[in-house]
């Protein structure tokens, strides 16, 4: 068995914006891969140049062994790419679209009903609905179900989840999980950080460049530094003063608390104590936390900026 | 070949499902061949005359109820006053004024010259032309009956006359819709052709389609064939529609094969279609695909001999209608609609059609990518 993704020193520029710089990486058999990385990143592209779609202008990739230019032909029928934007047919019924995509493969949805079974009857209810009429929950199930169905090697899911409830979202994830176990090889983009700790392993990607890869448990591991979760009845003023506070290393808002980390650790404590005094924040709280993956990426991006 | 189906039957569904491409197919075609071929007549009828006679004599009289008889003028006005007939032409109440002066009969019959005056409202200069080359017709053939009668009276023979009869070929009652409903049932077939298929394509670029698809084994000629045969199709139904509206509503005769019709058209639509591709390959919007399209169908259609005939335009411009599609097509349905051209009098305009058709396409071709 070939290793399904295999990317080498893929360099791609536009103009003189450098989209992705010395990308390398592998995604082995059955691996669910993480791509993490904000808006503009970089990710889309290498999905692009993975999927046939685009040329590098330096290094090679292969797909299941099949090189992305040479090959690009057998590439084509042998994975399953699903768009950041949502790309079937708006006017045509989820049935129709489904059988659409299922004949251009040569195949039909009968022959891989296994496959894509757990998906479709989540959306079955709908099939006579046009695809335009969906939520975004169920389009996205449907683009899945629409890139399964001619049971690829590899898949590629740019942003599956950007714009999808949460719930949905949950489900989502699910499924790949499933699909995971089934031996396809799955490369999956996303902005959301949370999503990371449920890849088997991640890289973070920032304008155009890899900053780590690793599974999830292992970034944090590396993340050795005490971190707090701070709270008080006003927030704004409460992460202006952390951050103008002289030892604070880091200091940025997860929901209803704010993650900080100081230079000297547990040592700088009572320095804190004495500068945020005079401030007089109410309903002032402050308790040691474990890092996230969400922070350790943080953490990630700030070094990489500096 | 099977890919091919499937993508004809999902271009189907979609195109019978759109109610806006439902009535693009029916609605409009017919509509417009109603309202174009009654609206677009260069006869012009009915012109507003204003007779300024100041001279009330028989003659005189009998000249205004030969001009008013032809059909061409309708009297507006009939006065003393110059003025009068000036103002009308002024607010463009009158497109001609005649000008009848003072012993007009007298002078006529005793110094045998009279003079008359026609001022005419020349704003749209071809129906100036025409009211002028009407009234100057019909005040010659006016003059030559007054003198044949007169010179009888006087018992001197005439002078020869040369009587001039003719007879109309190919459209006998010189109806201008005969004329024009071929023309333009070639409109409508090429707004389909050149249109619609290069919106289609640019469409799928436009909702982001096109890039799940590049992503499938359908291959190059299986995707721009699977575009272009269902508006193939329906552009050659158009026709078939196109030509049953004329023959009930307008009564167009059809006297050579229609078979040839169509033969001409399957291969001149290959032509547009190939224009639509072309253009569907450096546009990535519907819009734009829209406006670099309408600007060539607009230079084509009114560069193809439809409204003006193509002799009358520059040498230049005629130049320019060698490389002009629909002068092609508009020049053909007219030949073997009106005058029964055969197989021999057309297949140098269908080798013409298929070098063109051929050119077009490949160079779409060539142009189209399915990487970005």
């Amino acid at each position: 068995m070939e290793t399904p993704i295999v990317v080498q020193d893929v360099h791609k520029s536009f103009g003189k914006v450098k989209a992705l710089h010395d990308i390398s990486f592998t995604v082995n058999e059955g691996e669910l891969f993480g791509l993490i990385g904000p808006d503009g990143a970089g990710k889309s592209t290498l999905f692009r140049i993975l999927t046939t779609l685009l040329l590098a202008d330096k290094g090679q990739a292969t797909v299941n062994g099949l090189d992305v230019v040479k090959d690009y032909k057998a590439i084509r029928k042998i994975v399953g790419y699903m768009p950041g934007r949502f790309s079937l047919y708006q006017d045509l019924t989820v049935q129709e679209n489904l059988d659409f995509f299922a004949t251009i493969f040569n195949t039909t949805v009968a022959a891989n009903y296994e496959l894509i079974e757990e998906i479709y009857v989540q959306i079955a209810p709908f099939k006579d609905r046009p695809a335009g009429k969906l939520s975004g929950g169920m389009k996205q199930k449907l683009a899945l179900c629409c890139a399964l169905v001619h049971k690829p090697v590899v898949l590629f899911l740019d942003e599956p989840t950007t714009g999808v409830d949460p719930v949905s979202r949950k489900e989502f994830w699910e499924m790949l999980q499933r699909l995971r176990k089934k031996g396809i090889a799955i490369l999956v983009s996303t902005p959301y950080m949370d999503e990371a700790m449920l890849c088997d392993r991640v890289a973070l990607i920032q304008n155009g460049r890899l900053l780590e890869i690793d599974t999830p448990q292992h970034i944090i591991e590396q993340y050795n530094k005490p971190m707090w979760a701070v709270h008080a009845k006003r927030m704004y003023p409460l992460i202006q003063d952390l951050r103008s506070f002289p030892e604070t290393e880091s200091c940025y808002a997860f929901g209803e608390y704010l993650h900080l980390t100081l230079k000297h650790g547990e040592a700088d404590l009572d320095k804190l104590q004495a500068y945020l005094q005079p401030k007089g924040h109410e309903e002032f709280s402050m308790h040691p936390i474990q890092a996230g993956i969400e922070d350790c990426f943080m953490e990630l991006m700030k070094s990489e900026k500096v | 070949m099977r890919t091919i189906f499937f993508i004809l039957q999902k271009e189907f569904l979609q195109i019978f499902r759109n109610r806006g491409m439902m009535a693009i197919i029916f609605l409009i075609p017919i509509v417009q061949l109603l309202v174009l071929a009654n609206a677009a007549n260069y006869e012009v009828r009915n012109l507003a005359i204003d007779v300024v006679d100041q001279d009330h004599s028989s003659w005189s009289q009998r000249l205004v109820n030969k001009l008013t008889a032809s059909g061409y003028f309708k009297l507006h006005r009939q006065t003393f006053n110059e003025k009068a007939a000036f103002e009308d032409l002024q607010l463009d109440k009158a497109d001609i004024v005649l000008m009848i002066p003072r012993h007009f009969e007298r002078d006529l019959v005793r110094e045998d010259k009279a003079s008359l005056q026609l001022l005419v409202n020349a704003i749209n200069g071809s129906k100036a032309g025409l009211a002028n080359g009407y009234a100057n017709n019909i005040i010659r053939s006016f003059n030559q009956n007054i003198r044949t009668e007169w010179l009888a009276l006087d018992g001197r023979n005439g002078p020869a006359i040369i009587e001039v009869t003719y007879s109309n070929w190919f459209n006998t009652r010189l109806d201008y819709k005969v004329f024009m409903v071929p023309g333009i049932i070639v409109v409508l077939v090429t707004m389909i052709g050149a249109f619609l298929s290069g919106m289609n394509i640019v469409k799928e670029k436009e909702i982001g389609t096109i890039e799940q698809l590049n992503v499938t084994p359908i291959r190059k000629h299986h995707f721009i064939l699977g575009k272009l045969i269902p508006f193939w199709i329906v552009a050659l139904f158009e026709l078939a529609l196109g030509l049953l509206v004329g023959k009930l509503v307008f009564h167009l005769p059809m006297v050579g094969s229609l078979w040839l019709v169509f033969l001409f058209a399957a291969v001149y639509l290959w032509v547009m279609l190939g224009m639509g591709l072309l253009i569907s390959t450096f546009t990535e919007t519907q819009q734009q695909a829209m406006f670099i399209a309408w600007f060539f169908v607009i230079v084509f259609i009114l560069m193809s001999g439809l409204f003006t005939p193509v002799e009358n335009m520059p040498h230049w411009a005629q130049v320019l209608t060698w490389f002009n599609p629909i002068a092609y097509f508009v020049k053909v349905i007219r030949m073997v609609l009106l005058k029964g051209s055969g197989w021999a009098n057309i297949q140098i305009y269908l080798l013409i059609m298929l070098a063109y058709a051929v050119v077009m396409n490949g160079i779409a071709i060539w142009n189209y990518r399915k990487t970005t």
